[in-house]
């Protein structure tokens, strides 16, 4: 817990989601501060100065989102995506479970910022007590009119709904988010055009990740330079870090961006669990290029060290993997994943993640054969740049580096009918 | 009045009167907490409701998995199997459900008290394995603390 934490500043209670609390911790005065002393364009300019980029895992620059809106449109909305489900992450449910409050605030902020009278939180299927807690911290926020007409006794007004999924990974693409949002099975669009220009029923629509909107109350109340005073220059502010897997101390750590990666691993998180040495890390949820414990040596948390390194910071979802672990068997639960999730629009990712789950699979129950690797190998080309949205290439980026990094593993278990681990996939 | 008309009328007031469609989904969840499963008429009936084509409402009840289109116990249980639990244990705790259940994912308990789902992650990492029974979700698992849970429940 420091000054500069935009999460972490409290001791999470039984109450600390209460508005009561979060009032007491200085919560709603950023909201009061846009609407007494600050015009839309100001929340703007000062969400843009601070360099604040979406934290969802696509990483782009929020004041550039919002800047394509056309605020003159007759209806502009907003939707907070709180469809959590990359993977290894888990920093969302920390936030709605306990801190509910500051995403409201910042929404609010958000939406006087776009002109937006109705906003939306859509919030995946399986959330049960981040849902109740959201529930009944919008209930707390419409008796205190905080949220609806005449906000703060000002003009404003916005109304926030929960829009409850059903059970999609690819809705938390953000235009397969707006046709769910619209009734509809949940198939991206194509882009452009981009939903600031046309998104939800056709209107300018902005969509946020949760922690990138819960960010804005600390940059409104603090100003946009202070935030880019955070963490990494290029790249700057905190982050939620989920840190899970072979670790003795998994959870959700706030951290400046440019923190060592090696240091929330084996100082925050306590290192591998039973003292095993540490044999590979996916550090920003299951989707992102695998790195092997020689590559994280110098790796900073921010995008230009992730990605010098052949990664990506993605959501912030640190998975951490200890020697003596079947890589083989770890892919096999990703290329799973990936094929029962793709949507089935683009033939590519539809067949080709099905294809790359079945030879995974092949293999990994001793019946692979020589040329596996190499068909595994050339199906991610067949799908990357033909699809509409980028679940295809998520899927790809595990096998090509899992097979680029051990593929020895993968060689023995075809060549011995077994895994060269015992087939382990726990510590 | 019926039980989606009434809450039809009640998603009516919220939602902005140009996002009809929207509650299309709502609708489903609805009947589907009242009926348990859901059948084509019912996504015929939403659809009629809300204005919509009746093929969308059927696309979005065989598109979302958690709209289940075939009945499933009293309880249904979902173990998540991705990658995280997977490393702390998800086979283990599927293995025990299995057993103690005598079903496999999937399948219903005969005297129709449980539904065994394994599902993809539940966003709970930090205390993985996690599964979630109804609407509570339960992590930090262990076979003794399956059992423990599953007592609890009738």
């Amino acid at each position: 817990m420091t000054p500069d934490s935009v999460f972490h500043n409290f001791a999470v209670t039984n109450t600390s989601h209460s508005l009561e609390a979060y009032r007491a911790r200085g919560g709603y005065q950023a909201l009061e501060k846009a609407l007494t002393k600050l015009a839309p364009s100001d929340v703007e300019r000062e969400v843009t100065q601070s360099g604040l980029r979406g934290r969802g895992g696509a990483n782009f620059p929020v004041g550039a989102k919002w800047s394509f809106v056309n605020k003159k449109s007759p209806v502009v909305y907003l939707c907070c995506n709180a469809d959590e489900g990359e993977p290894g992450t888990f920093k969302d449910r920390w936030i709605l479970e306990h801190t509910p409050h500051q995403l409201i605030e910042g929404m609010l902020i958000a939406a006087y910022a776009l002109n937006v009278r109705h906003a939306f939180i859509y919030i995946r299927g399986e959330f049960d007590l981040p849902l109740r807690r959201l529930q009944s911290a919008l209930e707390e926020a419409r008796t205190a009119r905080l949220v609806g007409e005449q906000i703060l006794g000002s003009s404003f007004a916005c109304d926030i709904l929960v829009h409850r999924g059903a059970g999609a990974y690819v809705c938390g693409e953000e235009s397969s988010l707006l046709n769910s949002l619209e009734g509809r099975k949940g198939y991206p669009r194509n882009k452009p055009p981009f939903p600031a220009v046309r998104g939800l029923y056709q209107a300018p629509t902005v969509v946020n990740n949760v922690e990138t909107l819960s960010d804005v109350p600390w940059i409104i109340a603090r100003g946009g330079a202070a935030y880019a005073a955070l963490g990494n220059k290029a790249n700057p502010g905190t982050r939620l870090f989920g840190i899970s897997g072979h670790v003795k101390k998994p959870a959700v750590y706030e951290r400046p961006t440019g923190y060592p990666l090696k240091r929330i691993i084996f100082e925050d998180a306590g290192g591998i669990l039973g003292d095993k040495p540490l044999k590979a890390v996916i550090p920003g949820g299951s989707s992102t290029p695998v790195l092997t414990a020689q590559e994280i040596e110098n790796i900073t948390l921010d995008a230009a060290s992730l990605q010098q390194a052949g990664s990506m910071l993605g959501s912030g979802g640190i998975i951490v993997i200890a020697e003596g672990t079947c890589m083989v068997r770890v892919l096999h639960v990703l290329t799973r994943f990936y094929s029962h999730e793709s949507c089935g629009q683009c033939t590519p990712c539809r067949e080709g993640t099905a294809w790359m789950n079945d030879i995974v699979e092949r293999i990994g129950s001793g019946k692979g054969v020589r040329a596996d690797l190499e068909n595994l190998q050339n199906i991610p080309a067949g799908i990357s740049g033909n699809t509409l949205c980028a679940l295809g290439d998520a899927a790809s980026m595990p096998v090509v580096s899992f097979l680029k990094k051990f593929r020895p593993e993968f060689e023995y278990f075809i060549e011995h009918g077994r895994s060269l681990h015992e087939g382990r996939l726990e510590a | 009045m019926s039980s989606l008309q009434q809450k039809f009328e009640e998603l009516s007031r919220t939602y902005p009167p140009q996002m009809r469609p929207s509650l299309v989904l709502p609708l489903l969840q609805h009947l589907q907490e009242e009926k348990g499963f859901l059948t084509s008429d019912d996504a015929l009936a939403v659809a009629d409701c809300t204005g919509v084509p009746p093929v969308q409402a059927l696309e979005v009840l065989s598109w979302y998995t958690m709209l289940y289109r075939k009945p499933v116990g009293r309880h249904v249980i979902k173990v998540c199997h991705n990658i995280t639990c997977s490393l702390r244990g998800a086979e283990r705790m599927v293995n025990h459900l299995q057993r103690k259940l005598g079903v496999k994912p999937g399948e219903t308990t005969a005297d129709g008290r449980f539904t065994l789902l394994t599902v993809e992650c539940l966003a709970s990492c930090g205390a993985a394995p996690s599964m979630q029974i109804d609407n509570t979700h339960h992590d930090g698992l262990s076979e003794a603390r399956i059992d423990r849970i599953l007592e609890g429940i009738t």
